[in-house]
């Protein structure tokens, strides 16, 4: 495997260490354009890491990373990027519309776009452009009344949002998602996954989950790491996978569930129940 | 009261101190809210206790005591900027040596001045009745480099602040942000040092912008409360404290501490309020 222009991702024989604590070793993975991919594996696996060396955030120690033909910080401007966990105070006096906004930064030519965008347009000020993008990327992502709210007023799932919708108003070519189910509930889920499932349509996808059951129905391949790179196929997951993966006995529970029928916008209206998810747990 | 009024007509030091006051306000509106939000309220007090090795080193060497200051605080603010983005951690000690090395290097140089120690009071808790004209123009060219500054790179400085991480990937060139955003607190250290003296400078710096937090939701509305609240004190600390002959750096702290407590208050208060409005309108739609 040859990284090459056409690989949205191309990771080889990468290794990382947080000081002599190994965390990734000789992981070598190529997420093609156009695909959506899940990463699973468990805690501590090293998925955020991998996330982070894709982002640019941190540098290899072995082997080499491409994103987009390029290295990865040169490739930044066509990342967005949710983290599982946001990385900012709760309490941070800013309305959700300004929020997202950032988003926007770097996008435009010349001195202020080296600077982040800053000279560029009306001193510190946004251009309408901006502002209109970032509403209507609200309304895509269904939070469009949420826009002049206090980042601090929002539940999870409508921060999940937020968040989903300041990494596309940067329009990025590659997005990646840390866990951006972690902590909201199933019924969400689901519509968050609707959500990147047309987004796949234009953009290519990259999700870390500790969930395999229940992104198996919606990315085009699942890639498991452990360390290093257990398996990348698309075919179902059976339980002597899930040993290699966790390395210890689970439990799998498998659950017919509607994963790709569309019930509006209405929550009451689902009536699966969260058990009729696929579902792992340690026993 | 009365009697400051009149003084204030007939005395030009009175309109001085009243302008060194408004002009400290401006860099207390622009640059409090972010040391609060950025949550840097220590590292700026350590650059603002450092700048008296600045201070005490340019009256021994006969210069201007404000140009030390300025050069002690910008290079304070690098170092603790340095050392946190070099090793991510100690910040926290490196502060805590950059403050007490620098009051003792000040002290030190000041004890070698002959006839300078009554400057030491001033240093520490401000002369506003003694601000020179020239003192007036210089901090004017601070607080426009303030302005000039944050009116440029609002949104940079506003991404930094907020979430570096995202910033970072976003392209902005986080840590000279981060660096400038340091300078500029220096620089606002200084200006500040004049009217409540470097002890006080912190609670300048971070109360009006504190308090103004308790009433808006955006860095903007906090930077415009910020200015408000800073030149009502400033002003009212020197009405009143002119009377009866009170140091007025100590009589603006005091009054910024009880704003900021009632303000406090009230909008916990406030806060109660609504939280029990909002219970009684959902069980009544019920």
């Amino acid at each position: 495997m040859r990284p090459s222009s056409t690989a949205a991702i191309a990771v080889e024989h990468l290794g990382f260490a947080y000081g002599d604590v190994s965390v990734l070793e000789d992981v070598s993975l190529r997420v093609e354009t156009g695909e959506f991919l899940g990463l699973v594996g468990p805690n501590a696996g090293g998925k955020s890491t991998l996330l982070k060396l894709v982002l640019g955030l941190l540098r290899p120690q072995q082997g080499q990373i491409q994103v987009l033909g390029a290295p990865p910080k040169q490739a930044r401007r066509h990342l967005g990027y949710v983290p599982q966990y946001p990385a900012f105070p709760r309490d941070f006096p800013i309305q959700v519309l300004d929020v997202v906004l950032m988003g926007r930064l770097g996008l435009s030519g010349g001195l202020g776009g080296r600077l982040g965008g800053g000279l560029s347009s009306h001193f510190g000020a946004w251009r309408r452009r901006d502002r209109e993008i970032a509403r209507q990327t609200l309304v895509d992502v269904e939070a469009g009344d949420l826009a002049l709210k206090p980042i601090g007023a929002l539940s999870g799932g409508q921060l999940q949002r937020v968040l989903l919708a300041r990494a596309l108003v940067s329009e990025p070519k590659i997005l990646i998602l840390d866990e951006p189910t972690a902590n909201i509930d199933q019924r969400l889920e689901g519509e968050i996954f609707e959500l990147l499932a047309a987004l796949n349509q234009q953009l290519t996808i990259v999700v870390v989950s500790h969930d395999i059951g229940f992104i198996s129905s919606y990315v085009s391949r699942v890639a498991c790491l452990n360390r290093t790179l257990i398996c990348h196929r698309t075919e179902a997951i059976d339980g002597s996978l899930i040993n290699d993966l966790y390395g210890e006995q689970v439990r799998m529970i498998s659950h017919e569930h509607s994963g790709h029928e569309h019930s509006g916008h209405g929550h009451s209206e689902h009536e699966h129940s969260e058990n009729e998810h696929e579902h792992l747990k340690h026993a | 009261m009365p009697e400051f009024f009149t003084a204030l007509l007939e005395h030009g030091f009175l309109q001085q101190a009243l302008i060194a006051g408004l002009l400290a306000s401006i860099g207390c509106g622009l640059i409090g809210p972010f040391v609060v939000v950025k949550r840097i309220t220590f590292l700026a007090g350590g650059i603002a206790h450092s700048v008296l090795a600045g201070m005490g080193a340019a009256l021994f060497y006969g210069f201007d005591p404000l140009a030390g200051a300025l050069a002690a605080a910008v290079i304070a603010a690098l170092l603790i900027g340095w050392v946190r983005l070099r090793w991510r951690t100690g910040e926290d000690t490196a502060i805590g040596a950059l403050w007490a090395i620098g009051m003792a290097v000040g002290i030190l140089f000041v004890s070698q001045t002959p006839g300078y120690a009554t400057d030491l009071m001033s240093f520490l808790f401000g002369n506003i009745l003694l601000v020179p004209t020239r003192e007036l123009w210089f901090m004017a060219l601070l607080d426009l480099v303030l302005l000039l500054s944050v009116a440029l790179f609002y949104r940079q400085f506003v991404a930094v602040a907020f979430d570096e991480e995202f910033a970072r990937l976003r392209a902005v060139p986080v840590d000279l942000f981060y660096l400038l955003l340091l300078v500029l607190v220096a620089v606002t250290v200084v200006l500040m040092i004049q009217v409540v003296g470097l002890i006080l400078v912190i609670a300048l710096l971070t109360l009006p912008a504190a308090t103004a937090g308790q009433w808006t939701g955006t860095l903007a509305g906090m930077m415009l409360g910020a200015t408000l609240i800073g030149a009502l004190l400033t002003s009212s600390g020197l009405a009143l404290s002119y009377a009866p002959d009170l140091p007025t750096g100590p009589t603006i702290i005091l009054l910024a501490g009880a704003l900021y407590l009632v303000s406090a208050v009230s909008a916990g208060v406030r806060a109660k309020r609504r939280a029990e409005q909002a219970v009684r309108a959902t069980t009544t739609r019920d």
